[in-house]
């Protein structure tokens, strides 16, 4: 099997994280959208380290994970408060910070 | 010391006693005026001894600087500008300060009980207070800076006062108007001020006029042009002249003491204090001089058309100031003279008002000669003590205008060419008018026949009324001849002023004083004839075109309002609408970035999932061309 269809695959995921970002008005979905473009990153960067014989971007992967975790407790903690105070996971409900 | 250091303190009492009436309000009503006169008395035995101190020191220790609160303490301190407050305490300053401390104590008294009816006696006493403050600094402050501090005072005090009963319009009209005037002459001691800071010797009076000499003589006569401005705006001379007329919208009190006797002559003093700026520069010296020559006939023949008699009295203030600037305008023969018919006339002129006061306060405050007529009966010591006045301003032999006006007029005789001849005339015509004109209003006032309603009755005021108007006439009697002897102020102020070298008049001085007293008698007769002989019309008859012409001050204000006030206006409109032209630039370039603002606040919707495509696509369009980039390369 090619190599290259972890790219393709990486670039799949990618598009499907993104999509979900901007269509889904769930927070929560729309979370999992961002976790699904993070991985498909790590992926490809994990395809290119394989293809260049280098560990660099292995452990760029890492570091994207710890930043991901990080961010996932962030980012959970910002829509429960959301969801406590207003009733809603929707993020066009939160759109008091228009100019 | 012989007693300089009072010299702050005649300052400061009158000032702290100004302060606390304006501060103490309806409370002071009851004593207020009291305090004032208390302060003025106070500022006359301060003046009193130092002039008898100055008078016993031995004459070369005449003449001290008093710093406060000590020497080489700076009160103004800028760059290279260094103003210390000090006083300067020489015969030309006390001389002033006896003036203005004598006249000015006269005059608190009389306003005792001039004011005594009007509800707000005491701010008129805190005003006067204040205006003595201000002009004993104006004469003894030893800097210009400190001297201009003292000359807007002066004229502050003026404003309020003239503007006093500001109930009516026309009165606060007339206070704005002097102030206004009297701001472009202040322009000009300020331009004057500059110039001598440009030259580098500070602007003390010491290190300025001693450097005087050394200034060019285009700079001097600059400096000298300003100066006499200022004294212009202060005096009313020509062309400033417009506001001492309507100035007597004041109490007569006022009008006595700051637009008779002492503020008015702030510009003879100012100029004959710089005298060494003007022998610098001949050309200003002799603008001055023409200035005053214009000044003196211009206000006699105002003065000999008007009825209204303060009016009179007011241009007849303009013509002998006149004298004085004209004086000052002859050099080193003229100044001592200039201050010599400074004093005199402080006190006729200021006896000549106080009457007029009395005489108004004894018809029901009507000022108009026509109806007054046959008083000397019925005001006896107003018409004695006016009569002096009044024959001291014509300058008979021996009272106190004879033995200033005289001399004044001899040294406009001296010289070479034209000039003896234009100014000497000028002045021997204007003692012929003011004859004349003086005449006009002691006959229409106190001889004749009665021409006021039946219902008024006239009465002497209080003896507060009468005793400074006795003393001020006294004054004008024996003034002059005191004043000439030993020496005479000549020689007193000889320190300040140089030695005046004497100078033949192109005619022989016996043959001038016979000549002028001729033309007194005739402008006299004249008077007399017109006035006494036969009757005089209740109602004013038209009158010709020079009489209209003088009737309406020589069309002063017409003058004024083409040739400055309707440009001025031209030039505010023109202002106004260039101003709109620059405001719309700027306005429309605010609004057209506040519309472009209003216009990208839309992309700010609030929206995560908008934020989110714009940044993807933002992404994508860093790739294509990254990638269109990378495929060149």
């Amino acid at each position: 099997m090619a190599i290259t269809n972890y790219l393709v695959l990486a670039m799949i995921l990618f598009a499907l994280g993104t999509t979900t970002v901007l269509l889904r008005r769930n927070a929560i979905i729309a979370f999992m959208g961002i976790e699904v473009m993070l991985n498909a990153t790590n992926l490809a960067l994990v395809t290119f380290a394989r293809i260049h014989g280098d560990l660099t971007g292995q452990v760029l992967a890492f570091f994207v994970m710890v930043v991901a975790a990080a961010e996932v407790v962030v980012g959970l903690a910002i829509i429960v408060t959301i969801f406590r105070s207003r009733r809603t996971a929707s993020v066009d409900d939160a759109n008091r910070l228009a100019g | 010391m012989f007693g300089a250091s009072l010299a702050p303190w005649v300052i400061v009492v009158p000032l702290l006693s100004a302060t606390l009436l304006l501060l103490a309000g309806r409370r002071a009503d009851r004593w207020g005026h009291w305090l004032a006169v208390a302060a003025s008395g106070a500022c006359l035995l301060g003046g009193a001894v130092m002039v008898t101190g100055m008078w016993r020191a031995d004459p070369a220790a005449r003449q001290a600087l008093v710093s406060w609160p000590t020497s080489g303490v700076a009160w103004i301190s800028a760059g290279d500008l260094r103003v210390p407050l000090e006083l300067r305490v020489d015969q030309l300053s006390v001389t002033f300060v006896l003036l203005v401390t004598f006249v000015g104590f006269l005059i608190h008294l009389y306003s005792v009980s001039y004011m005594a009816h009007d509800p707000d006696r005491r701010r008129f006493f805190a005003y006067l207070n204040l205006f003595v403050a201000a002009m004993l600094l104006l004469v003894l402050s030893d800097s210009f800076v400190l001297l201009f501090v003292g000359w807007e005072g002066v004229g502050l005090a003026s404003y309020l006062l003239i503007g006093f009963w500001d109930r009516v319009p026309a009165n606060a009209t007339a206070g704005k108007k002097a102030f206004v005037m009297n701001r472009i002459g202040d322009m000009g001691l300020l331009a004057a001020m500059a110039l001598l800071f440009a030259q580098g010797h500070g602007l003390g009076f010491g290190p300025v006029l001693a450097g005087a000499s050394g200034l060019g003589e285009g700079t001097a006569t600059a400096v000298g042009l300003c100066l006499l401005l200022a004294a212009c705006g202060k005096s009313a001379q020509v062309p400033l002249q417009a506001w001492l007329g309507d100035a007597m919208a004041g109490p007569t009190p006022v009008s006595a003491l700051i637009h008779a006797a002492t503020m008015v002559t702030a510009g003879v003093y100012l100029v004959v204090r710089s005298h060494a700026i003007f022998e610098a520069a001949p050309a200003a010296q002799l603008v001055v001089a023409i200035v005053g020559a214009i000044t003196l006939l211009y206000g006699a023949v105002v003065g000999c058309a008007k009825d209204d008699i303060k009016k009179t009295l007011a241009a007849s203030t303009m013509s002998q100031i006149g004298y004085m600037m004209l004086a000052a305008g002859l050099g080193p023969i003229g100044y001592a003279f200039a201050i010599f018919h400074l004093v005199t006339h402080g006190f006729f002129k200021a006896g000549l008002f106080l009457g007029a006061g009395s005489v108004m306060h004894a018809m029901g405050d009507s000022t108009d000669m026509r109806r007054f007529g046959g008083l000397s009966r019925l005001l006896p010591v107003t018409y004695v003590t006016m009569g002096l006045g009044w024959l001291a301003i014509l300058g008979i032999p021996p009272l106190s205008g004879f033995w200033s006006k005289d001399r004044i007029i001899e040294a406009a005789f001296t010289g070479v060419g034209l000039r003896p001849w234009v100014f000497g005339l000028a002045a021997l015509l204007g003692a012929g008018v003011t004859a004349f004109y003086m005449t006009r209003l002691f006959f229409m006032t106190f001889l004749g026949r009665r021409r006021f309603d039946d219902d008024v009755h006239p009465a002497e005021g209080s003896w507060l009324m009468r005793l400074p108007m006795i003393i001020l006439a006294a004054g004008s009697v024996a003034l002059g001849w005191l004043l000439t002897l030993g020496g005479g102020i000549t020689g007193w102020l000889a320190p300040v002023l140089g030695e005046p070298q004497h100078q033949e008049p192109v005619i022989a001085a016996p043959a001038l004083l016979a000549a002028t007293l001729t033309l007194v008698l005739l402008g006299g007769l004249l008077a007399w004839w017109r006035y006494l002989r036969s009757a005089v019309p209740v109602e004013a008859p038209p009158g010709n075109l020079a009489v209209r012409a003088a009737r309406a001050d020589l069309y002063q204000d017409n003058f004024n309002e083409t040739l400055v006030a309707v440009p001025g206006r031209w030039l505010t409109r023109g202002l106004v609408r260039s101003e709109r032209g620059v405001d719309g630039a700027f306005g429309g370039l605010g609004r057209g970035v506040a519309g472009a603002g209003e216009r990208l606040r839309r992309v700010q919707n609030g929206y995560v999932r908008t934020y989110a495509a714009t940044a993807i696509g933002g992404l994508l369009v860093l790739t294509a061309i990254v990638l269109s980039l990378i495929g060149r390369g």
